[in-house]
């Protein structure tokens, strides 16, 4: 099983030709897309309902369906499209490929999806750290709007505006509608939903909001069929997929393949092996940081798509690959996420504002061996209070890798703990809290 | 949640110069009319990269000409971490991305590089007060990693060795002649000893020369 080259989409994925239209448009870009306009709003629904996609944002929900909330009949108010370019889950460098190598992708997928939910603007999310990614998407845009491919009254018969937007600096403007209140001006603190976006988003108004992969897979889902999409991978986890394997891999690399995929190939293909070997590997958290990692021995023949890891009890999330070889502290990896999510909770949420400190605090003694081991099930205990108990999800993503830990790797934190002791019982001094 | 105040000092005034004052006011017409406020963030960053940092009047005169309230602009520039709220240092700042997948493979010791090259302290500028630093979270080149950002460019693929190059570089007002980017023999995000996919395109879908 493998996925050849004609049947990839992201054919500048590391710039090794022009990310200008000239280039999009010899790479098959801004094709017939007038016609597939015509089509118009049901079908272009429809085609890629059938093609099975799943949102490439995390979360996993069908993109067309998300399309269908929106209001069939509009009441006055403007729809919106938004897109969701703030991608700052830990492991993850997909978008980014997209933004700089490949930005016309996303133009068309947005003026395609546009039209498939009677949108006539759309607003690019893009992060604050991205200033060169902003820049050429920025460019593009204005490719775009010299060639009359989008604007008032361009080629395709679809008034279509597209503003880039910049963010700055704050993980949770990823969720969706923390987003949307970045996008209004305000701090990204998420709402409270309902209602959902596609009755009140943006401005009040109905919108949609979409990660970039997502929209940028649009146009060649519609231009070869639903049915080439979903060819790929198996039901419920159709088509190809940008992954980024980070971590202790010889070679670390982004690339597209096909849902699905075994794990081993996946690593042994595009990334040269583990370092050190297949018996070096430690753990591996597949999705993202916000999914639980997975034990070297359940993870190696895994197949790479939702279903197949959330079997394992994880996730595919933004198929982030991070990779731990046996040289890996795993407890110090996860206590860096807990500090990266004490860091990005907005602080609305009692649970999360707290918790999420209170667990990086306990997380570092961990770290030390500077605990009791009733404090393991007590810090379980606290991330299942955090867990489901917030407005968004980041509650959740700040709970669920030290659940992974705990499941997975209880006993390292123990002998940690019975190492420190005995260190501890020998000496007169008690070593130095550690400074973090 | 980190707990950020504006600087004790500040200064008396702020006024875009003239081509930042086009550039804010062709901004704010992007956004939906009466929808002027959605422009604050980039509006800020703008004005903090006129500045270096973000000062008291500098908010007063956004929140004015947005026509919001002065507490919504200091609830934006407390609330998202790329605004600088104290004087960073004025050559380069260096931002050094320490979350997990960097971690892996070596952030620790480029922090340290800086501790020793810049500043014990996180956000303190050194002697001079042209060189500051502080680690930050993903960055998002994860694939790249180790990596820093400094201004708008990243440098990616770090060892300690070549970081402390650009670090003496950067400190020397030489910053420029260091090509942003993978530090190493590599193209983006592919493999290091090459791309792994597209290398059987028809020639014509390669889309031109390398830009």
């Amino acid at each position: 099983m493998s996925l050849a080259d004609k049947d990839r989409i992201f054919t500048n994925l590391y710039g090794q030709g022009d990310w200008g239209l000239k280039g999009a448009m010899a790479r098959g870009g801004w094709d017939g897309t007038k016609a597939l306009i015509e089509k118009g709003r049901d079908a272009l629904t429809d085609e890629v309902k059938a093609s099975g996609l799943r949102g490439r944002g995390g979360a996993g929900f069908p993109t067309a369906l998300k399309w269908s909330f929106m209001p069939k009949q509009s009441d006055g108010r403007p729809h919106y499209l938004v897109i969701n370019a703030d991608e700052s889950e830990p492991g993850t460098c997909k978008d980014r490929e997209i933004l700089r190598h490949d930005p016309h992708l996303l133009i068309e997928g947005a003026l395609l999806a546009g039209r498939a939910m009677d949108a006539h603007t759309a607003f690019i999310y893009v992060r604050g750290e991205f200033w060169r990614e902003r820049e050429r998407l920025e460019a593009a845009v204005r490719e775009a709007y010299d060639g009359k491919l989008i604007g008032p009254n361009n080629k395709h018969g679809w008034d279509f505006d597209i503003v880039v937007h910049t963010g700055a600096g704050a993980y949770i403007c990823g969720e969706e509608t923390g987003l949307l209140e970045s996008l209004e001006g305000k701090k990204g603190l998420p709402r409270l939903k309902p209602p959902f976006p596609a009755a009140m988003g943006v401005y009040g108004c109905p919108t949609t909001v979409n990660n970039v992969e997502s929209i940028a897979v649009v146009p060649d889902i519609l231009r070869r069929g639903a049915s080439w999409f979903a060819s790929f991978g198996r039901p419920n986890n159709t088509g190809t997929k940008l992954f980024c394997v980070s971590g202790h891999v010889e070679q670390p690399a982004t690339f597209e393949e096909e849902m699905g995929i075994d794990f081993e190939e996946l690593i042994e293909k595009h990334c040269g092996g583990v370092r050190g070997g297949w018996d070096n590997l430690l753990a591996v958290i597949p999705g993202g940081a916000s999914v639980p990692c997975v034990t070297a021995e359940n993870i190696r023949h895994a197949s790479m798509d939702f279903d197949g890891l959330a079997e394992l009890k994880s996730g595919l999330g933004t198929a982030a690959v991070i990779v731990m070889d046996k040289s890996t502290d795993i407890i110090k990896a996860i206590w860096r996420l807990s500090a990266f999510y004490a860091h990005e909770s907005c602080g609305q949420c009692t649970p999360c504002r707290e918790g999420t400190g209170w667990m990086m605090r306990v997380m570092a003694r961990m770290v030390e061996g500077r605990a009791e081991r009733r404090e393991i099930d007590m810090l379980f205990e606290v991330t299942k209070q955090v867990e489901g108990h917030t407005i968004c999800a980041l509650g959740d993503a700040a709970a669920w890798p030290i659940q992974g830990l705990i499941r997975n790797y209880r006993g390292v934190i123990e002998e940690r703990m019975d190492a420190y002791t005995a260190r501890a019982g020998s000496e007169d001094d008690l070593p130095a809290v550690a400074a973090q | 949640m980190s707990v950020r105040r504006l600087a004790e000092t500040q200064p008396k005034r702020f006024a875009f110069n003239k081509q930042n004052a086009k550039w804010v006011a062709d901004k704010i017409r992007e956004y939906p009319e009466g929808r002027q406020a959605s422009a604050i963030l980039p509006i800020l960053m703008r004005a903090q990269e006129q500045e270096g940092w973000v000062t008291k009047p500098m908010l007063e005169t956004v929140a004015e000409m947005l026509e919001v309230s002065y507490i919504r602009a200091l609830e934006v520039a407390t609330f998202y971490t790329m605004f600088q709220l104290a004087p960073v240092g004025t050559v380069a700042h260096i931002q050094v991305c320490g979350t997990t997948p960097c971690m892996l493979r070596g952030a620790e010791e480029l922090r340290a590089v800086c501790q020793r090259k810049i500043s014990p302290e996180p956000s303190q500028t050194n002697k001079d007060g042209t060189m500051s630093w502080e680690e930050v979270e993903c960055l998002g080149a994860c694939v790249n990693a180790p990596m820093v950002l400094i201004g708008k460019d990243t440098y990616e693929d770090l060892t300690v060795e070549r970081f402390e190059e650009i670090v003496d570089a950067f400190a020397a007002g030489k910053g420029d002649e260091i090509t942003p980017g993978t530090q190493i023999e590599r193209m983006n995000s592919a493999a290091l000893s090459g791309p792994t996919t597209l290398t059987d395109l028809p020639e014509a879908e390669k889309g031109g020369g390398a830009t």
